[in-house]
């Protein structure tokens, strides 16, 4: 059986006809074909497929595309600047080498973004706890932590 | 263009597409007209196919075709090759029983393949791999490796009765036992190396597809060496050339081993896309790595040091069980032996040591190479064994290491490996500083006064990378050559493209090769760019494991550059017209000595490639070359790590307070990426010492640990932040002067761990804990020993 | 996932009616276990039927010294509400341990305690400040609630529409975790309320249960050492690769420690 969903991904309106059982995030990367937001777990862990939705970050594997209807979604291809420009956060995770294999950067980012907007001028403890549901193997998140730290300088600073 | 680009820290190249959702992984690709693959996997651990009904699955929506072994048999499809033969102490190759691409008959293991459903869509296939029917003959089944060699234990493979692949030995066992019998002091240690699992968060994925237009088949992959993969695929599996095959491994996300090797699951995907005559791809949820994915360690070791009344070490003997799984991986025998035994020596001038080797089947996944392979297991037996030597005799543990360390090089140890270079006093004294070992004692007697207890711990690693120089490994039943390739093409107007046989899963070649080419030809690395990952891009490749892309893979680019630089004097003397012998290369320029004539790089290029005024009757045009090097050592990279821990006793939870690593890892591309390889392996380290267990039910042979809420890899509030340095004695044996960087972490770790959680609880009279060492182990350890004491 | 058929009612009526004569629907609360659960196919109901767009479900309410929280009402909102944080900042602590920043934004107080998960953190709150579960039908007491594992007081097609915190004078919420699934080993909830002290434990148990011998020990005098020395036993804790039940039960102890210390504070 399929059902028609309808929400707001990265601020452009879509709708599709989906199975009932389609999670968000086969939405966003199968239909949508954003294949930023990514699947790096099955027991809502990892963290991989964190998105937006309504001004809070959640693990679009975790829940139905129908959970969504009239959501306003926004993904890590949505958070660099119009003109390319990477967003503070993105940045600081460049500079700081946040980043190796690039498969939990979306989903850190996100969290990252999220938690710096909603708790400025956390301590690294702060930190290390609010990337709780992000797993990362290669980083060992020693310069997630440092990236993240500057990243919410930086846009503190921005404002 | 003043500062040298080797040893900056230049910002990494590939970012920008990981930053923003741009990385194309395998599972990103999704080609016209793709169909969907699952796997019918066993939920025993050992088991005779009774029979498979196939009709339900066939008739469910959406369903393609579903394939059994039956049909992968009719194919003559070959079984998955191991890539080392080993032989054992009686001179007899080891044992290697088929690995099928899908059961034949028999299941070994939990998550064992036995059939392949292919469908329009993922969960479609899913659904009819459920309706899949198999009846099964359990049997008895046996995890542990010790365990699988007794006798009356269930046997996996009829060619190989008591469960041995080979029993392996390395060493002089008369002269080591000669050596304890006149000990001075001998310390003793058994301990089981946890089970872990790799665990990169890209699952492993496979997207095979066939044109039918030419004859060819590519294969996107998750894949860590893509002409590897091909060569195993095709010569050794489905009797294919190798150049109607393309394999392809684009963004790859981690690999640590897991993704080096052929999987079945790669084969069924690229042979069944010919069958379906459409492209076929499996992407592995999470529990299917788990019970799938190679694991990695798993040994059982007893291991014994003698030494004289000064603590020299005078003597090592170490017997271990190596669990390979139920399957030979691709090289798992390679793993536990010339990986392994070879390391035995450390960073110490033991003369003698003896190293027996037995490895077994047993009723679990395949056991293979996880980051370090090996060499973390054999640091773990060393400095174990040193670090409780030390405390046995009283000694301080930095001290009865110093009085070890070998000081001269080249040095040849007992156990065939020949150091280069290396200063492990300088590694040592630094962190001890950097650690503030000599505050040590106040800040235990800080933690004591809040009811905590607190230790430190050493480890001083050593590792062979570098791998290898393909005539030793030849020698020591490698199947394959372990050189490396590159390419370098100069376009007309002088900017660069690169093509490596190594492959970056994220190690930032794309970063830290393009330094390498633009300091040796004088240029931005923006005008450099590295291509890795595809057959039919890059003319071959070993690929990236054992830390070896840099000394070997960018040893082969430097070769190759220095074609670029010959050709170039070349054309650069017959434009300047002057002699070859006088012109110099410097920073981007052809020169002639002595005068003021000089040629930029991008006029010489372009001259190449618009030869109107060139020497045509000495050179072809063009500015192209390419290079193959095979090392002619290993490296020996090396460092020591001081450890601080504070543990609770009431929970029994550790808590790393310090962490410090410094390391030697020869010359230095870039700082920044190695600090974050270093990072990364430290937790990988820390995690199989605190958290990281792969746990299989001893009587059912299920996956207990079988997902991230049993499996616990470290999280961000797990691990500190670290304190990193290095020091530098370059390697002496290639040009770069390198040594490889990507497994120390881990190697190191694990021991320095387990050295202060030990010291800690000494004085309470415990000698020993088993990794992980978690909470409730070291609760238990902490009420046993308290009991005892009263 | 197996194919199931998807609702959205829009009343509490609605949902009951769509539940209650179907015995494989399952309600869908913030979906954070439960489409875990039908991601493994370990769970196959036939129909779905979503309480997310149901307005009256979620919510805040502090008056009259209680503390009522609506079923729908996110973690998140619990740990973030500056009226939970003043009224009852156990609770909220409680709130922003459970699962991690974007599990919280989707879970939710009436699908946990529905599931009755054994090392679920909302569990210790309930029974361990008495509150009063809501309920489409009635209003249930936390003491009867919990009756086993993943079992519950409900009866089928029936839902919680809040749970009603009574405030107390002090308490403070433990949890050691599992490393891996950050669920609760061992929580302990411990309250001095207006109806005497109450301990309650999650993650030891096959679901969450009080320790009388603590509350009576910390009615005569509320203070760390009062509980130190009463064990509980561990015949019937639970036991798995991570924790045995002899460890649990001195965790109990340690954590119930741990609590009354910090609700001293």
């Amino acid at each position: 059986m399929s059902v028609k969903v309808s929400m707001k991904v990265n601020g452009k309106p879509v709708s599709a006809e989906v199975e009932e059982r389609t999670l968000l995030v086969t939405l966003i990367r199968e239909h949508l074909r954003l294949t930023g937001t990514h699947v790096g777990c099955d027991t809502a862990q990892c963290g991989a497929c964190t998105v937006q939705m309504n001004g809070n970050v959640v693990k679009s594997c975790s829940m139905l595309a129908m959970q969504a209807e009239g959501a306003d979604v926004r993904t890590i291809e949505s958070v660099a600047a119009a003109d390319g420009t990477l967003h503070p956060m993105q940045a600081a995770f460049k500079e700081h080498h946040g980043l190796q294999c690039g498969f939990c950067t979306p989903g850190m980012v996100m969290n990252a973004i999220d938690f710096a907007k909603k708790n400025p001028g956390a301590s690294e403890h702060e930190v290390r706890e609010a990337l709780e549901g992000n797993l990362c193997r290669c980083t060992g998140y020693h310069n997630i932590v440092k990236a993240i730290m500057a990243g919410s300088k930086a846009m503190a600073g921005a404002k | 263009m003043s500062a040298s680009l080797i040893g900056a820290r230049v910002q990494r190249k590939e970012d920008y597409r990981f930053l923003t959702g741009a990385g194309q992984y395998t599972d990103d690709v999704t080609l016209p007209n793709q169909s969907y693959a699952a796997f019918v996997r066993s939920p025993h651990a050992h088991a005779t196919i009774k029979s498979i009904k196939i009709d339900k699955a066939k008739k469910a929506p959406g369903v393609i075709a579903v394939y059994t072994g039956e049909d992968v048999a009719q194919a003559k499809l070959g079984g998955l090759p191991c890539g080392w033969l080993i032989t054992d102490v009686n001179g007899q190759p080891m044992k290697e029983p088929p690995h099928p691409v899908l059961a034949q008959g028999k299941v070994r293991y939990v998550g064992d393949q036995v059939a392949v459903v292919v469908a329009e869509t993922q969960e479609q296939a899913r659904d009819a791999a459920e309706q899949v029917e198999v009846s099964y003959d359990v049997l008895p089944a046996v995890v542990d490796a010790v365990q699988a060699t007794k006798k009356g234990a269930p046997v996996l493979h009829d060619i190989a009765p008591d469960n041995t692949c080979y029993v392996w030995a390395l060493g002089d066992k008369a002269a080591v036992d000669a050596a304890f019998a006149k000990a001075a002091h001998v310390t003793k240690l058994e301990f089981v190396n946890n089970r872990l699992i790799p665990n990169a968060i890209e699952p492993r994925s496979a997207n095979g597809s066939y044109s039918r237009a030419d004859d060819n088949y590519t294969l996107y992959v998750a894949s860590q060496n893509p002409h590897v993969e091909r060569l195993l695929m095709t010569a050794f599996v489905m009797g294919l050339p190798e150049h109607k095959v393309r394999v392809v491994a684009p963004d790859v996300g981690g690999g640590f081993g897991s993704k080096i090797y052929l999987y079945a699951e790669d084969v069924a995907v690229t042979w069944a896309s010919r069958q379906v005559g459409r492209p076929v791809k499996w992407t592995a949820d999470r529990s299917e790595s788990f019970v799938s994915d190679a694991h990695g360690r798993d040994h059982h070791t007893i291991a014994e040091m003698a030494m004289d009344k000064d603590g020299k070490f005078i003597g090592m003997r170490v017997h271990t069980h190596a669990n390979v799984g139920a399957y030979l991986s691709t090289f798992a025998s390679c793993v536990p032996t010339i990986l392994y035994a070879t390391l035995l020596a450390g960073q110490y001038t033991t003369p003698l040591i003896y190293c027996q080797v037995t490895a077994v089947f047993t009723n679990t996944a395949p056991v293979d190479a996880y980051r370090g392979a090996g060499r973390p297991e054999a640091t773990y037996v060393v400095e174990r064994l040193v670090e409780t030597a030390a405390r046995e005799m009283k000694l301080d543990p930095a001290e009865i290491r110093r009085r070890n360390f070998i000081r001269e090089f080249p040095y040849q140890t007992p156990v065939a490996l020949q150091y280069d270079t290396g200063d492990y006093e300088a590694t040592l004294a630094a962190a001890i500083k950097m650690a503030d070992v000599a505050g040590f004692a106040k800040r235990k007697e800080e933690a004591a006064k809040g009811g905590k207890l607190r230790g430190l711990g050493y480890a001083a690693y050593i590792e062979a990378c570098g791998i290898a120089p393909s005539a030793v490994a030849g020698s020591l039943g490698a199947r394959a050559g372990l050189f490396e390739a590159g390419e370098i093409r100069v376009h007309p107007t002088g900017s660069v493209t690169v093509f490596t046989g190594s492959h970056s899963h994220g190690q930032g070649h794309e970063t830290t090769f393009a330094q390498v080419v633009a300091e040796r030809l004088g240029m931005p690395v923006e005008n450099v760019d590295i291509v890795h990952g595809d057959t039919s891009k890059i003319l071959f490749g070993m690929g990236t494991y054992g830390s070896r892309s840099i000394a070997v893979g960018g040893t082969a680019i430097v070769k190759a550059l220095d074609k670029i630089i010959d050709k170039g004097k070349k054309i650069a003397a017959h434009l300047m017209e002057a002699s070859e012998g006088d012109v110099e290369y410097d920073k981007g320029v052809f020169k002639v000595s002595g005068t003021d004539k000089q040629k930029a790089f991008g006029e010489v290029a372009f001259a190449a490639y618009v030869p109107h005024n060139y020497p045509h009757d000495k050179l072809e045009p063009g500015l192209n070359e390419n290079a193959f090097y095979d090392p002619s050592n290993f490296t020996f990279p090396a460092g020591s790590y001081v450890c601080e821990v504070e543990i609770d006793p009431d929970t029994g939870q550790t808590k790393i307070v310090n962490f410090t690593a410094v390391d030697d890892f020869g010359k230095i591309i870039n700082p920044m990426i190695v600090e974050g390889q270093v990072h990364g392996g430290l937790t990988q380290g820390i995690g199989q010492a605190l958290t990281e267990n792969c746990h299989y039910d001893p009587d059912t042979g299920q996956l207990v640990t079988g997902s991230f809420s049993d499996y616990c890899i470290p999280r961000a509030d797990d691990v500190p932040s670290y304190q990193v340095d290095t020091r530098e004695t370059p390697c002496t044996h290639n040009p770069l002067g390198v040594k490889g960087c990507g497994e120390a972490g881990a190697i190191g770790a694990p021991a320095a761990v387990i050295n202060a959680i030990t010291d800690a609880l000494w004085s309470m009279g415990i000698k020993d804990i088993p990794m992980p060492a978690t909470a409730q182990t070291v609760w238990k350890a902490i009420q046993s020993a308290s009991k005892k004491a009263a | 996932m197996h194919a199931f058929k998807y609702h959205r009612p829009g009343s509490v009526k609605d949902a009951a009616a769509l539940v209650g004569k179907n015995a494989d629907a399952k309600l869908l609360g913030g979906g954070q276990t439960l489409v875990q659960t039908m991601k493994l196919r370990l769970a196959s109901p036939t129909d779905v039927v979503d309480l997310g767009t149901i307005k009256e479900l979620a919510g805040i309410k502090v008056a009259g010294g209680t503390v009522e929280v609506g079923a729908m009402t996110r973690h998140a909102a619990v740990a973030g509400s500056a009226e939970v944080k003043k009224a009852i900042p156990a609770l909220a602590a409680l709130a922003g341990m459970i699962g991690d920043r974007q599990v919280r934004e989707m879970g939710t107080i009436g699908g946990s305690i529905a599931n009755s998960d054994p090392a679920a953190d909302y569990p210790a709150a309930v029974l361990g400040l008495g509150a009063t579960i809501i309920t489409d039908k009635r209003k249930i007491e936390a003491d009867k609630f919990f009756t086993g594992m993943f079992e519950t007081a409900l009866q089928p097609g029936e839902i919680i529409t809040a749970v009603s915190f009574p405030v107390p004078k002090r308490a403070a919420y433990m949890k050691f975790k599992n490393p891996a699934s950050r669920f609760a080993i061992v929580g302990v909830f411990v309250a001095e309320t207006g109806n005497g002290i109450r301990v309650a434990v999650t993650g030891a148990g096959p679901n969450a249960f009080r320790v009388p011998e603590m509350e009576k020990a910390l009615g005569a005098k509320f203070a760390p050492e009062s509980v130190a020395k009463v064990k509980v036993k561990a015949d019937d804790l639970n036991s798995d690769l991570h924790a045995s039940a002899e460890y649990r039960a001195h965790l109990v102890t340690v954590m119930a420690k741990r609590a009354v210390e910090a609700a001293m504070k």
